[in-house]
């Protein structure tokens, strides 16, 4: 049943223009900045040499590009979550799902789901840029791994949050702008909190990916994602819920 | 609550904050009834409509469908529920068959009935020629269709739908009445509509329902009653004077409508009046019993208390 309402969703967002927008958009920007990265490691590779212990190109030019494709997909999520219960709200085809014998649960999962694949169609096209680097080199594929991984819950943890701002509201612009304020708030909350270790820190989106794009899994990070992911799916429940007592 | 009973409604109450929409109202609809769910606009039939499908929680009372509580086993008793809100349900970005495979596999049908069940919406609804299409490409009325479709996909015993010949042509209208018809031999049919000949057509029992409460609840036969009136509309070819067709006897009251028309209204049976028009060679040509319209007997319920019946 979740599945079904998955394949619905990722199906109806490759049949609108929107999911091919973004999907081109995305890795022309990732292209060009992918490119960028090789050119500067190309010049500084005969400095390289001399380092011990020198930072590798997985370093150098996977790791950065997928940085900037997590701060473009903080931009993107929102749009890509907006419409996801708002717009069924909006047209009055929630009643389908309402009065057909699925539970809240499978409807927010369905829909969770159903992004979240999206959102893995488009790590497995970003990761095929630095894999196409194997033909040349060698890359740690360990770090690429870590670095996909990362990506993958820090993509979900976004689309979760969206899932619940979408939910709040019958208006898709209103989801996606507030959606985009919160991600980018959690995402920048650390930098004025000085030692990363206060409590606004650990709240950081940033300062729990980050690491993970240098390496390092960290138990508590990726509980931090599981966490911020269960929190958002339950909110989204719960008002879903509450929908349906205060109409 | 009857164990027949497929919707038993018991004192369902819903506010929104401090609105009351619907106020106590119970009822109970069996098999193979075809339940007319009439009233003003805001009276309150929407949102008893998505109270028993599930779409709203009611503020109190209980609803049960096929004898299941819908509000401890919401999954199970929507099993048995189809539903067709005021705007219907559609994805328009999917065409005709893809949404309703999708419908079918949200309501639980198995595998391999999915595409049986898919046909057999379609041809019953009219929407085989139109399988591939986009379902935003299509006409209201079809819209509406892949609707009604969508409803009865799952051949619910339960069947809600939210009037459902809005936008359609007088051509369609009849088609869906008569799929209605046809429908409620086996099902249980709720149907809210303000056109009213659509009641006395499809429908075998009426409740009319005014500021959240009902205030007439009766089988067709109860309504068609309330119509009659003991008055009769005569056409006279040759008419007589008012004062003559009181001096036959027969007649208490005459009210004249024009040239050749009255309203009478008579002591004995109608075959008596024929006759004493042929003996007085007034040149019957029509005889009718005169009834109150249903919208007559509408606005009496919901305007007034229902003394001028």
């Amino acid at each position: 049943m979740i599945i079904s309402i998955a394949l619905r969703e990722l199906r109806s967002m490759f049949l609108s223009p929107l999911a091919w927008t973004v999907l081109a958009v995305i890795q022309l920007i990732l292209a060009w900045s992918f490119f960028t990265q090789i050119d500067f490691f190309f010049n500084i590779q005969s400095q390289l040499v001399t380092l011990p212990n020198a930072p590798g190109v997985t370093d150098l030019v996977v790791m950065p590009t997928f940085e900037v494709a997590s701060i473009i997909l903080l931009m993107v999520t929102p749009l890509l979550t907006m419409r996801l219960i708002s717009e069924e709200k909006r047209n009055g085809s929630i009643a389908l799902l309402l009065s057909s014998p699925i539970s809240m649960t499978e409807i927010v999962l369905g829909k969770f789901t159903g992004i979240v694949l999206f959102m893995l169609i488009f790590i497995v096209m970003i990761s095929l840029m630095p894999l196409s680097l194997l033909m040349g080199t060698e890359l740690d594929l360990g770090k690429l791994a870590a670095g996909m991984f990362a990506l993958m819950l820090l993509l979900s943890a976004f689309s979760a949050a969206g899932l619940y701002l979408s939910s709040l509201t019958s208006n898709p612009v209103v989801a996606a702008i507030s959606s985009f304020g919160l991600l980018l708030l959690l995402w920048i909350i650390n930098n004025n909190a000085g030692d990363a270790s206060n409590t606004l820190g650990q709240l950081s989106l940033l300062g729990h990916f980050a690491p993970m794009l240098r390496g390092l899994i960290d138990t508590a990070d990726i509980a931090y994602f599981i966490l911020f992911i269960a929190t958002f799916l339950l909110l989204t429940i719960r008002q879903l819920d509450s929908q349906r007592l205060q109409g | 609550m009857s164990s027949q009973a497929l919707i038993s409604v018991n004192n369902l109450v819903r506010y929104y904050g401090d609105y009351c929409a619907v106020d106590n109202i119970s009822f109970e609809l069996a098999a193979g009834d075809i339940l007319g769910f009439l009233g003003p606009n805001g009276a309150g039939k929407s949102t008893t409509m998505q109270m028993l499908s599930g779409n709203l929680a009611p503020t109190e009372g209980e609803i049960h469908i096929n004898g299941i509580d819908l509000l401890d086993k919401p999954g199970a008793a929507k099993t048995a529920l189809g539903y067709l809100p005021e705007v219907p349900p559609l994805y328009k970005e999917m065409s005709v068959d893809e949404y309703l495979r999708y419908c079918a596999v949200l309501r639980r049908i198995k595998k391999a009935g999915i595409k049986d069940a898919v046909a057999l919406a379609k041809q019953r609804c009219g929407l085989a020629g139109v399988g591939r299409r986009l379902i935003g490409n299509l006409s209201k009325g079809f819209q509406q269709r892949v609707g009604i479709a969508q409803a009865i996909l799952h051949s619910p015993q339960v069947i809600i739908l939210d009037e459902p010949t809005v936008g359609l042509d007088p051509i369609q209208i009849r088609e869906i009445r008569d799929l209605i018809t046809e429908l409620g031999k086996s099902h249980g049919i709720i149907l809210s509509t303000h056109i009213l000949p659509e009641v006395a057509s499809v429908c075998n029992r009426v409740q009319i329902i005014n500021e959240g409460r009902l205030v007439y609840a009766s089988d067709m036969k109860g309504l068609l009653e309330q119509q009659t009136t003991g008055k009769y509309e005569i056409s006279l070819a040759r008419p007589p004077s008012v004062d003559e067709i009181r001096a036959s006897g027969l007649i208490d009251q005459v009210e004249q409508l024009d040239a050749g028309r009255f309203i009478v209204n008579i002591s004995t049976t109608a075959d008596e009046l024929a006759r004493v028009a042929v003996n007085n060679d007034w040149g019957l040509c029509k005889l009718v019993a005169h009834e109150h319209s249903l919208e007559q007997i509408f606005v009496n319920l919901t305007l007034g208390d229902g003394e001028n019946l």
